[in-house]
């Protein structure tokens, strides 16, 4: 007898390709004194978002915990208000993305993608993450406590990356704006392409990416640091080195070399 | 995209079949076309040889059956004739058998010989692999191989979506490292140095029943250990000989291990135990065999680590 889970085979998806379009909100959730917890085994990923959605947007619920998510994709996607999330458990790929607003607490690990495009809030994650963490974030704080796989803050745009461990290739890919902080160790990589923002490595660089130098550190830097580990209580290491852009990549020039030649 | 999975188990053997469909199901989303198994069961004197004598999309013209039935008393002659001593042929489905064989001479020349009957390929050929691949996601593939209750030490897995070749068995995963017995591959990637790799070990007299890319890894990691390289350093030395992206895992009589490239650009999370280590694409599969709750992380970029049982 296979004891496969034969929900993914009962899985439907409508003519857009939205998977269940007929889910109805499980409400199984135990509500008490303004605030609700859920165990999501047995539940699909559109269960578990429609659950959610309805205990923060139609009760008005501020304080919500998910039980045993079981590494499912796509939890908590999308959140746009101001509320306490506890996600115990782990996640799987593209958790917490496009959130504005909400702090979480993740106890397990999350897969690649976690807080995609955040705009506002803190997501604070106990365990590992995997690739691409906090891709293109514009705002709020993304804590890590453990190690987070490669390319993390690709494309970020603001916000702070707080790394407790140690972090991957291209770190910091195309960099825009915004702080990461990483204690432990750099993949190779770092900073590649990066238009301007800054990384603070406590650990060894394996190697650093084009145009990424080291920047001079100053008492602004210090006070951003000591600021942010006294928010979330991590353990501080000694020092740090702060890397920036080195602006050797910049070109506005909207001329084709042919057409450059014809100007000079 | 697809999805790879392994398990090792250290301290003795389990029902390694249903765990690798329980990974491989959960991990369906990311390849639907075909599913394989490289699973490897206790290790016996004799050799198993896992092969099949039509693909299951091929036409299914009025003479089908019964060319499949000359072609397998066909298979049955030759192997006679090589000198192998044949403990049984059962037949797995319509055009997939497994073969027990007692047979001391050079595998090569063995699997040579039964790839020449016309739509012959051998799968896998070891002392305890067995590669199992069919079209479908992985409860269809385990029913039909009846892969539930299969007793073992470790295997891969693998769901394909297919970008580099057609949809067939050929072109599914797990590859046998033709012609060293007890070694498979299951890769999650595109190579982009495959024609090099191809040709050059062509030139060495392997065969390549495919057009798959990962097909070569296989092979080159089998060579390298021919030559007398651990499977550690063969998968370090694949480092630099093969460009593109992948992660891909490589199992042998008695060890499994795993490769990132240097962009670590295709997934993996790991698990590790002191009697267990389980790995795949994505965590949901892990999950699948283990109700508790586990520290799992994503090996690095460049990075090539090997367990043992």
């Amino acid at each position: 007898m296979v004891t496969v889970d034969d929900r993914e085979r009962r899985t439907k998806y409508d003519a857009r390709g939205l998977s269940e379009p007929h889910a109805n909100v499980p409400k199984v959730s135990d509500i008490e004194e303004g605030r609700a917890s859920f165990d999501a085994t047995g539940l699909s990923t559109r269960e578990i978002n429609l659950e959610l959605r309805w205990l923060l947007y139609e009760e008005g619920i501020g304080d919500v915990t998910v039980r045993n998510p079981a590494a499912k994709h796509s939890i908590a996607v999308g959140i746009l208000r101001r509320c306490n999330l506890r996600i115990e458990g782990s996640l799987g790929y593209f958790g917490l993305g496009l959130i504005d607003g909400p702090e979480v607490v993740v106890t397990g690990r999350v897969g690649w993608s976690v807080c995609e495009n955040m705009m506002s809030g803190v997501v604070v994650i106990e365990k590992n993450a995997g690739s691409l963490t906090g891709a293109a974030i514009r705002g709020g704080d993304l804590v890590i406590t453990g190690s987070v796989g490669a390319r993390t803050g690709v494309d970020q745009k603001g916000g702070t990356i707080l790394i407790g461990g140690d972090a991957g290739a291209m770190t910091a890919f195309m960099m825009q704006r915004g702080h990461q902080i990483i204690c432990g160790d750099a993949g190779p990589g770092l900073g590649d392409s990066m238009y301007d923002g800054t990384i603070y490595v406590a650990g060894k660089v394996k190697s650093l990416g084009i145009d990424c130098v080291e920047g001079e550190w100053n008492d602004a830097d210090t006070e951003f640091i000591d600021r942010k580990f006294s928010i979330y209580g991590l353990e501080k290491p000694n020092s740090f080195q702060k890397f920036v852009c080195g602006k050797q990549l910049y070109n506005y020039d909207s001329l084709e070399p042919h057409e450059r030649k014809l100007v000079i | 995209m697809c999805g790879i999975a392994g398990i090792i188990h250290r301290d003795g053997s389990a029902d390694i079949g249903n765990e690798m469909t329980r990974m491989l199901q959960s991990m369906k989303h990311r390849g639907p076309d075909s599913t394989g198994y490289a699973l490897f069961g206790p290790p016996t004197d004799l050799i198993v040889i896992r092969f099949k004598l039509a693909d299951s999309n091929d036409r299914r013209d009025f003479e089908f059956k019964e060319r499949l039935e000359r072609h397998r008393l066909e298979v049955e002659s030759r192997l006679n004739k090589i000198g192998a001593t044949i403990d049984r042929v059962e037949s797995e489905t319509q055009y997939a058998y497994r073969a027990r064989v007692r047979y001391e001479g050079d595998i090569k020349s063995l699997t040579d010989y039964l790839e020449d009957i016309p739509g012959c390929e051998v799968l896998s050929l070891g002392h305890s692999l067995e590669i199992i691949k069919d079209l479908g996601d992985a409860a269809e593939v385990c029913e039909q191989y009846n892969l539930d209750g299969f007793e073992g030490t470790h295997g891969i897995g693998h769901v394909r979506m297919a970008t580099e070749s057609d949809v067939d068995i050929s072109g599914a995963h797990p590859y046998w490292a033709y012609p060293f017995s007890d070694v498979a591959v299951v890769h999650n990637g595109q190579l982009t140095n495959y024609f090099r790799w191809k040709r050059r070990l062509e030139h060495s007299g392997h065969r390549f029943q495919s057009e798959c890319d990962s097909e070569i890894i296989a092979v080159y990691l089998a060579e390298k250990m021919a030559d007398g390289r651990s499977l550690e350093e063969a998968m370090n030395d694949s480092l630099d000989d093969l460009d593109g992206v992948f992660t891909y895992m490589a199992v042998t009589e008695n060890s499994l291990g795993m490769a990132k490239d240097e962009m670590a650009a295709k997934p993996l999370v790991l698990y590790e135990s002191d009697d267990l280590v389980a790995m795949a694409s994505e965590e949901i599969a892990i999950r699948a065999i283990l109700d508790r709750e586990i520290d799992t992380r994503d090996p690095y970029e460049k990075q090539v680590l090997v367990w043992s049982r």
